[in-house]
């Protein structure tokens, strides 16, 4: 067993979180203006930025594809992400979130109507705090649907995994440090078509089976907020004229 | 065209044709319309190319503003026999939504007509480009979609020596082309040909709307560029792929980028004309 408590006696995390509860999640779309597309998330103390860039021409040309078009990704933790500076470029790691991230959203893009382009993801992660590269994927969902990229669906992600002995959902952490599994799952809301499913640690079939139902739970109430931020953005555009209308207008009287 | 430059007073007026399907010819008939536009002011000198031959042939916009609903990628769109549109998939015969846009019944099919992304090329588009390369026999134009495109010499209006090209097009050129066509892999070729208005533009400033924002810019009937122009006195061209290009009095260029960058931004809004019309005319009195 290990030393610190993971789950408490009520039955409840570390952090005071039911088994089943999400960390606090906040997402907005369009926040970056000279790209194509792009979202920030905050997810517990996870900070995450999403550029979407295209469908543009392919770099390097030799990735491009006749019949399709392709999608890249680069996820990159910023050095003062976490907690001891983190050396800047990519990493073991990071190169292996940015390649299953890229073949996740392969799968959700229509890549079939761009032939030959690309489109490019950016995930800049600026603070950490376990479950980045789910962060990461929800906030380049959001990003790609901004962008206008012609896609099967939207793409929600969040873990599960096994602490303290219980499956929970969406790791902290210290959970995700001390607790015995963490699996990363991504799924296309609408059909419920995992993307993405990785496992770190050791769970029992039985266990695996119950950690995937509740990580797909756990996307779906994800993909609702996605939802939420882009028909917010997009709703808020028609107040947003008023706003630039009056501004225009005293301008006007000023001089 | 260069000597255009400056000449604010006149007056030319033509653009790059309505929405999708809209054809630039078109729009050199466009003085016969301004001239029932507001105030029905005198036209002053004129181009050449500004006669009135050919009448604007508006295909009316698709009728938005009836059932404006946002739909995002995987929204459930139509059950049953209906077909799906542009911004559309298909999968077991039930339509949804491949884009973040507006939902939009026309011509008995479901589509979504999209809020942003990237122009794709389609055959007989016009368009604003830029040269990008120039090499002995063609000309690299970058028309803003994924796909840089090549105008060779003989789809140009001169007669060009081999290895000459660089004195007809520069790099950094700007350019009014059409989309000659476009091949099953995106491959796109241009020409400046037959075609009125296909030209190189000289002086004046371009920027960059939304492609998917152009049919607004234009708006009902050629209604909201033509309004801009006879408040601005400039002229001003919108190419398929979203590229703006103003010349007239540098003011003037001013506040109508100011306006179309207004249109970009608000384009979901109804009613945008009239706001847009009175944004200019608070504008232009504040001038006087």
């Amino acid at each position: 067993m290990e030393e610190v408590k993971l789950i408490r006696e009520d039955g409840l995390r570390i952090d005071g979180r039911k088994l089943d509860e999400l960390r606090p999640l906040k997402i907005e779309a369009n926040v970056l203006h000279r790209a194509d597309g792009s979202a920030y998330v905050e997810w517990g103390q996870n900070k995450v930025l999403a550029a979407v860039y295209g469908p543009r021409e392919t770099h390097p040309r030799y990735a491009q594809k006749m019949d399709r078009g392709i999608v890249q990704c680069r996820y990159n933790m910023a050095p003062f992400s976490v907690t001891d500076r983190r050396r800047p470029g990519p990493d073991r790691r990071s190169v292996e979130i940015s390649k299953v991230t890229a073949e996740a959203f392969e799968r959700a893009v229509l890549t079939e109507k761009f032939p030959r382009a690309s489109v490019d993801i950016y995930i800049e992660v600026l603070e950490a705090n376990a479950g980045t590269r789910c962060a990461g994927i929800t906030a380049a969902a959001v990003a790609l649907a901004d962008a206008g990229v012609p896609m099967r669906d939207l793409v929600a992600s969040c873990a599960a995994g096994k602490v303290g002995g219980k499956i929970v959902v969406d790791l902290g952490k210290d959970e995700d440090n001390l607790g015995q599994a963490d699996l990363p799952m991504a799924i296309m809301p609408r059909t419920g078509e995992i993307i993405l499913l990785q496992m770190d640690g050791h769970l029992t079939a039985e266990e695996l089976d119950k950690a995937m139902e509740m990580a797909m739970d756990a996307c779906k109430r994800i993909g609702v907020v996605q939802r939420e931020a882009l028909t917010r953005r997009y709703s808020v555009r028609s107040g947003e004229a008023k706003e630039v209308d009056t501004e225009a207008n005293g301008g006007g009287n000023d001089g | 065209m260069g000597n255009d430059r400056g000449r604010g007073r006149k007056r030319q007026d033509w653009f790059g044709g309505d929405g999708r399907s809209g054809n630039f010819s078109g729009s050199d008939g466009n003085g016969r319309d301004r001239s029932e536009g507001p105030g029905g002011r005198d036209r002053g000198p004129r181009d050449r190319r500004d006669n009135d031959r050919g009448r604007p042939q508006y295909r009316g916009r698709p009728q938005v503003e009836q059932t404006r609903e946002v739909v995002l990628p995987g929204d459930l769109l139509a059950h049953g026999r209906s077909v799906g549109g542009p911004g559309t998939y298909t999968e077991n015969g039930v339509v949804y939504a491949a884009q973040l846009g507006v939902r939009t019944f026309q011509e008995g099919k479901v589509s979504v007509l999209p809020l942003g992304g990237r122009y794709m090329p389609v055959e007989g588009d016009e368009v604003v480009g830029k040269v990008q390369d120039v090499n002995p026999n063609y000309w690299l134009v970058d028309i803003n979609a994924p796909y840089p495109a090549p105008l060779h010499v003989d789809e140009s209006p001169w007669q060009v020596p081999l290895g000459e090209t660089a004195r007809y097009l520069a790099q950094g050129d700007i350019v009014v082309v059409r989309v000659q066509t476009v091949d099953v892999v995106k491959r796109t070729k241009l020409t400046m040909k037959d075609g009125r208005g296909l030209r190189k533009l000289a002086g004046g400033m371009a920027l960059e709307v939304s492609p998917s924002k152009v049919p607004r810019v234009i708006g009902k009937g050629g209604s909201m560029i033509s309004m801009i122009k006879d408040m601005t006195r400039c002229m001003i061209l919108v190419g398929q792929n979203g590229r703006v290009w103003i010349d007239g009095e540098p003011d003037m260029i001013v506040l109508a980028a100011e306006a179309i960058t207004m249109i970009d931004r608000n384009a979901q809004q109804s009613g945008l004309t009239d706001t847009v019309e009175a944004f200019l005319e608070n504008r232009t009195r504040r001038g006087r």
